[in-house]
């Protein structure tokens, strides 16, 4: 009787395991998604490759003094790269006088001030703002900025042309990247921080400025540092309105036109059909821009590192 | 009795406390502060506003008079001639290239970061580059595509152009906005909740029939908005095409796409980069008028990147 009984069908680990077709499927598109995210590492390494080799023919063709000389002048073998540094530099720093106060003030003002109703209504214009063209802002640095903001307050013999002027205009650009990022630092302080301070009788500017500010200090530090970052590769602006086309002598006269990494390297783009292939002077374009890749490197990893901070801190 | 007694002695104390616990007073430095504030944002925003008013007064005029004839004629070194056709075109173009090659490539770079990758040393490698990269100023990504797909690449991209070709161009322009549509995309994954997922591994889904089922269709809304917004990037970038040899302004449209692949080509900003450049006051009109139809083009995308994320953002 025990014996007849059918025994009960036994499963095997095979029988567990699924279809061998969807399995070879989602291994395909494992490998897919795979090959697509280690696409990054291939960009990251092109644009390594590709600026270092240009660099390294450049520094091999040219007499490393002409890197510290009277000016930037390719054209004439003159690669000064403390006058495109400097220019650079004066341009970022008149960026971030600008950017740091209104980018700062609108993102308190957003974050602490706003009724929730009209944050959800002004943080997509300031989002607008932020995707302005630079060849727009650009414009309207040539036709505003300069004509009735510089030579107003500089008086009427500064020229079109100056790195002042392509500054503010810079720091216009970079002012909604700062107040976005530093809002969104403001906003993730927890409000229990906030309840703590008014329950202490602090007032709301008193909250603000001594609660809220410290808390997000990372935050507010990464979005600075981004601006920072984003300003010193910002490419077009200059390139219109700072007025190095074809070269510029070391100065530090923010009030004159001057030549910026970014600049030089369009400047020397655009007119590389004289100089294609021949001179040094084509390839100081991957040589500046090897620079320009570390400066921001440097910029953005050091952000990376603040926001990180703010993160594990909540 | 004593208690009383107390009372009376301090009550003095006791309303100087009441008083300056009541807060009664007017805060005055506190409603400068706020005015200020205020000033900045409204100032930030102004600017908006002043720069599209000064670009309307001089294009708005301008279009009227030359009319439609704007849109049909494109580059070209007499202002009476000079149109913004090529650049329109040229624009959809590299539009496309994003919508073809970006959109893909970047949305299945963050499937993996987000759905398969393990916390290893790899894995955080690929993400520290994807991040890096969005960093990585435009220009660079120019320089990339001026040593690679206009210099390497030259027999592929364009051979009778020297490489300087729209398919160089539209490859830059992919290339340039990838890290950004990875990033937005990440975000999207990242705010489907697990139990979306474990719903889909209990039933004995594959994660990849998971991911389409579920995690992609829920995320689908928020992988929209940034690629919506990475377009908006892409239309309005100038300096890598500038790199890549979208200077000329010429177009060549004859035999659609495919054709024009190996050929010159140019974009609208590249147009207000030619046009801004020229003394003539014409040019500079025509300069407004073509920003004018850029910023009209980017806002427009942007707010249906807006539009999008308000209808469908939800809280899990």
């Amino acid at each position: 009787m025990a014996q007849t009984a059918a025994p009960p069908p036994r499963l095997t680990l095979t029988d567990l395991q699924g279809a061998r077709a969807r399995h070879r499927r989602e291994r395909m598109m494992r490998g897919l998604f795979f090959s697509a995210a280690f696409l990054a590492v291939v960009i990251s390494v092109a644009i390594v490759a590709s600026l270092a080799g240009g660099a390294m023919q450049f520094l091999s063709k040219v007499d490393l003094g002409t890197l510290w000389s009277r000016g930037w002048f390719p054209r004439r073998n003159l690669f000064d790269v403390k006058t495109i540094f400097v220019g650079t530099l004066m341009v970022s720093v008149i960026a971030m006088v600008v950017a740091t106060p209104l980018g700062l003030g609108a993102a308190l003002y957003l974050s602490e001030y706003a009724s929730r109703r009209s944050r959800r209504f002004l943080k997509p214009i300031l989002e607008t703002l932020a995707s302005v063209p630079s060849v727009v802002m650009a414009f309207f640095a040539l036709r505003f900025i300069s004509p009735e903001v510089v030579q107003r307050l500089f008086g009427s013999d500064v020229p079109i042309f100056t790195i002042t002027a392509a500054g503010i205009a810079v720091g216009l650009l970079v002012t909604p990247l700062v107040a976005s990022v530093a809002e969104d630092a403001m906003y993730a302080v927890p409000n229990s921080l906030r309840e703590a301070s008014v329950g202490l009788g602090a007032r709301r500017r008193t909250t603000s400025i001594r609660v809220v500010m410290p808390a997000a200090v990372s935050g507010i530090t990464a979005a600075l540092i981004l601006g920072l970052s984003r300003a010193i590769g910002e490419t077009m602006i200059v390139a219109i309105v700072a007025g190095g086309t074809g070269g510029s002598l070391f100065s530090l006269d923010p009030l004159k036109g001057g030549q910026t990494m970014t600049a030089a390297i369009t400047a020397l783009a655009t007119g590389s059909d004289q100089v294609r292939g021949s001179g040094p002077a084509y390839e100081s374009l991957f040589f500046v821009g090897l620079l320009l890749f570390l400066l921001t490197l440097a910029l953005n990893l050091g952000a990376e590192r603040f926001v990180r901070r703010v993160r594990s801190q909540y | 009795m004593a208690a009383v007694r107390v009372e009376t002695a301090s009550s003095a104390a006791t309303e100087q406390v009441r008083r300056a616990l009541s807060g009664r007073r007017a805060d005055v430095w506190g409603f400068l502060f706020q005015l200020l504030l205020l000033f900045t944002l409204v100032f930030a925003l102004a600017i908006l506003v002043v720069l599209l008013f000064d670009v309307a007064r001089t294009a708005i005029p301008y279009l009227r008079d030359r009319g439609g004839e704007v849109f049909a004629s494109g580059y070209s070194s007499l202002p009476a001639n000079a149109g913004m056709r090529t650049g329109l075109i040229g624009s959809i173009y590299l539009g496309v290239f994003v919508l073809v090659l970006a959109l893909p490539l970047g949305v299945c770079a963050a499937v993996y970061m987000e759905e398969y990758a393990k916390d290893t040393r790899l894995t955080r490698f690929i993400n520290t580059n994807i991040r890096n990269l969005a960093g990585v100023p435009a220009i660079v990504y120019g320089i990339l595509g001026l040593a690679i797909f206009v210099e390497l690449l030259k027999p592929l991209t364009g051979p009778e152009v020297e490489g300087r070709s729209l398919l160089a161009g539209g490859l830059t322009i992919a290339l340039m906005v990838l890290p950004i549509v990875i990033i937005t995309t990440q975000e999207a994954l990242r705010a489907v909740p697990k139990s979306i997922r474990e719903a889909g591994f209990g039933v004995g889904a594959t994660r990849w029939e998971v991911i389409r089922s579920h995690v992609l269709p829920y995320a689908a809304p928020g992988v929209l908005t940034g690629s919506v917004l990475s377009m908006a990037r892409a239309l309005g970038e100038t300096a890598p095409l500038i790199m890549v040899g979208a200077t000329t302004g010429f177009l060549a449209t004859e035999g659609g796409i495919l054709a024009s692949l190996q050929q010159h080509y140019t974009s609208l900003p590249t147009l207000v980069f030619a046009y801004v450049k020229k003394p003539q006051e014409e040019f500079q009109q025509l300069a407004a008028a073509t920003i004018l139809v850029l910023i009209v083009f980017i806002f427009f995308v942007n707010l249906t990147a807006i539009l999008l994320r308000n209808r469908y953002e939800r809280k899990w």
